[in-house]
């Protein structure tokens, strides 16, 4: 008997969207979509359990071995450094990291540059790489307010749309990355479950090309 | 008899097993002392996995330096040469700072080191070293081998300046062939070169499976050699009937200015991160002005503490309730009794919960009773 797969999914709609996309190719657990608090699933015939998690950990869970693969944004991988593989760029929750600043800030070198951010190793990275000097000031949510409050220049976060931007009378100044979901998987546990993971990495491919 | 493995730790047994091996390939121990001059690993810093030493003054007021690292003071040591190969293995603590919590962390390590003329033997003799530890700590392991002059002459083939190499060398490393198709697209390099190092990602799997795909993405005489080199030791395993649970896998990438040639991983079933990992590292022994190559590898042991252990439900056989008159004389005697049946004893006046046990004893005036 094949032992269980542990899948970490994000809590919110990317891991509904990601679930969707496991369910369709063999890797489904109906139990999943009973309206209830539990946070596990198991599906004894697929011999796959999920288990949701807030996003900014699933990384976590998986680095840690505690799930085998899991479903992560590319923003949270590049912050955190997680050591794992990153084995398919699954297409969905499309958006950027970018720089963004009340309408008309210009980027100017001649004094320190204080940026807010969720994202202060991103943030701290791309300055780096253009040779400015920058403050950091870490938030955890309305990043959009601190310029707005002469906290910080500009901000550093995901820009989806663009909407939250504008109706702040806030507009994108330079993108850094573009962002989107990964399928990750623990580095240990990939040797261990390499059929499995492979197989699931192909017929996402094979969808991907369908689509295409 | 004493069962000795019923009383070590798991990772207590793995060094008594791994001692045992080395030494039966004729391994000699080397043992180094806590500290060294905090120059000597400055002078160092490329060939060091940490960039953060825990320095003191020693009572000279030179600096000195709690070790992060084994190998260096062995290279540094070494007598081996061309002419006669030096072996030896190591049992110590190394202190690194931990990835997460930004804390120092006492890690103990068992390795060795093969320092002199590195040829087919030497290189089957350390990957038959490295799989036959891992072998000892589980039945379900897996040894992965790379070879940095393959990766290299894959990498060399774009042409691209270091910078943007590095950046497919780790994307080669996270399996990521996503990333390697963006960089390559951003950098002008062909379609085909593309793929080729796409494939070089994802390929995983045994050496007599894998060898043959690999070959045919060689596009220079670097990464032709290399495979050549593979290609020896799989014979040489398969002689030695040991291919077994050894895959060729390119993602295992270290740093190019310390490892050139074969470089491996070795991994556990149920342990998260490698537990074992190794390499070629000539440049280094040639730094410190050795007249030989060198071959070596180490094993986490800090990472098998929680491997493999049943939690201890508890702490003694059994607790051996005695009363403030009982005499001394008594209370030696009924625990040497007790031991004598193969028990654990501890003795307390009461039982206060604390303490878990199997059996509770009273010792009385008529000797000992169970009592719950």
């Amino acid at each position: 008997m094949a032992e269980y797969l542990n899948i970490a999914l994000p809590k919110g709609r990317l891991g509904e969207k990601a679930y969707d996309i496991l369910e369709g190719i063999g890797f489904g657990c109906p139990s999943i979509r009973e309206q209830n608090r539990k946070l596990i699933f198991e599906n004894e015939e697929n011999r796959v359990r999920y288990f949701w998690v807030k996003p900014s950990d699933v990384a976590v869970y998986v680095e840690r071995g505690a799930a085998d693969v899991g479903i992560v944004g590319k923003d949270i991988l590049l912050e955190q450094g997680s050591d794992v593989y990153e084995l398919l760029d699954l297409g969905i929750g499309k958006c950027r990291m970018a720089v963004a600043g009340i309408k008309g800030t210009r980027l100017t070198t001649d004094k320190t540059l204080r940026v807010a951010t969720k994202f202060p190793n991103i943030a701290r990275e791309y300055f780096r790489r253009q040779s400015m000097e920058i403050e950091i000031i870490k938030l955890h949510g309305s990043i959009e307010i601190a310029p707005i409050l002469h906290m910080s220049d500009v901000i550093v976060d995901i820009v989806e749309t663009g909407t939250t931007l504008k109706e702040n009378n806030l507009e994108p100044l330079e993108d850094i990355v573009p962002i989107s979901a990964r399928l990750i998987a623990n580095k240990a546990s990939y040797q261990f479950n390499y059929e499995r993971v492979r197989e699931m990495c192909e017929k996402i491919e094979g969808l991907q090309q369908d689509i295409k | 008899m004493t069962d000795w493995d019923g009383l070590l730790k798991k990772e207590e047994q793995t060094v008594f097993r791994l001692r045992a091996l080395f030494e039966q390939y004729g391994y000699r121990k080397f043992k180094m002392s806590k500290f060294e001059e905090y120059d000597f690993y400055a002078e160092n810093r490329s060939f060091l996995t940490t960039k953060n030493i825990i320095t003191f003054q020693g009572l000279q007021g030179h600096l000195l330096a709690l070790k992060p690292d084994v190998t260096l003071s062995i290279v540094k040591h070494t007598k081996g040469s061309y002419d006669c190969p030096e072996r030896v293995y190591y049992n110590e603590n190394v202190y690194r700072a931990r990835k997460d919590d930004g804390e120092y962390k006492e890690i103990m390590q068992v390795g060795l080191e093969y320092i002199g003329e590195v040829d087919d033997y030497a290189v089957s003799e350390v990957i038959l070293l490295a799989k036959k530890s891992l072998d000892s700590i589980s039945s379900r392991s897996m040894l992965n081998i790379s070879h940095m002059g393959f990766v290299q002459g894959l990498l060399e083939e774009t042409a691209l300046p270091p910078s943007q190499q590095e950046k497919i060398l780790v994307c080669i490393g996270e399996k990521n062939a996503h990333g390697i198709g963006q960089i390559c697209q951003e950098n002008g390099v062909s379609q085909e070169l593309t793929s080729r190092l796409q494939t070089v990602a994802s390929l995983h799997g045994s050496l007599a499976e894998i060898l043959p795909n690999a070959k045919a993405l060689c596009g220079n005489e670097k990464a032709q050699q290399a495979i050549e080199e593979l290609e020896r030791l799989y014979i040489n395993l398969k002689a030695c009937i040991y291919d077994h649970g050894i895959h060729l896998d390119f993602s295992i990438v270290n740093d190019m200015d310390y490892y050139n040639g074969i470089i491996f991983q070795g991994f556990v079933d149920g342990i998260p991160t490698g537990v074992l990992s190794g390499g070629r590292y000539d440049n280094l022994v040639h730094k410190c002005g050795k007249n030989a190559d060198a071959l070596g590898f180490a094993v986490y042991m800090d990472m098998l503490e929680r491997y493999g252990e049943e939690e201890k439900s508890y702490d003694v056989d059994a607790l051996l309730l005695c009363d403030e008159n009982t005499d001394t004389i008594g209370k030696l005697r009924a625990v040497q009794m007790l031991q004598s049946m193969g028990l654990s004893v501890a003795v307390q006046k009461q039982d206060d919960g604390r303490l878990k046990y199997k059996q509770l004893c009273r010792l009385s005036e008529s000797g000992v009773e169970v009592i719950g």
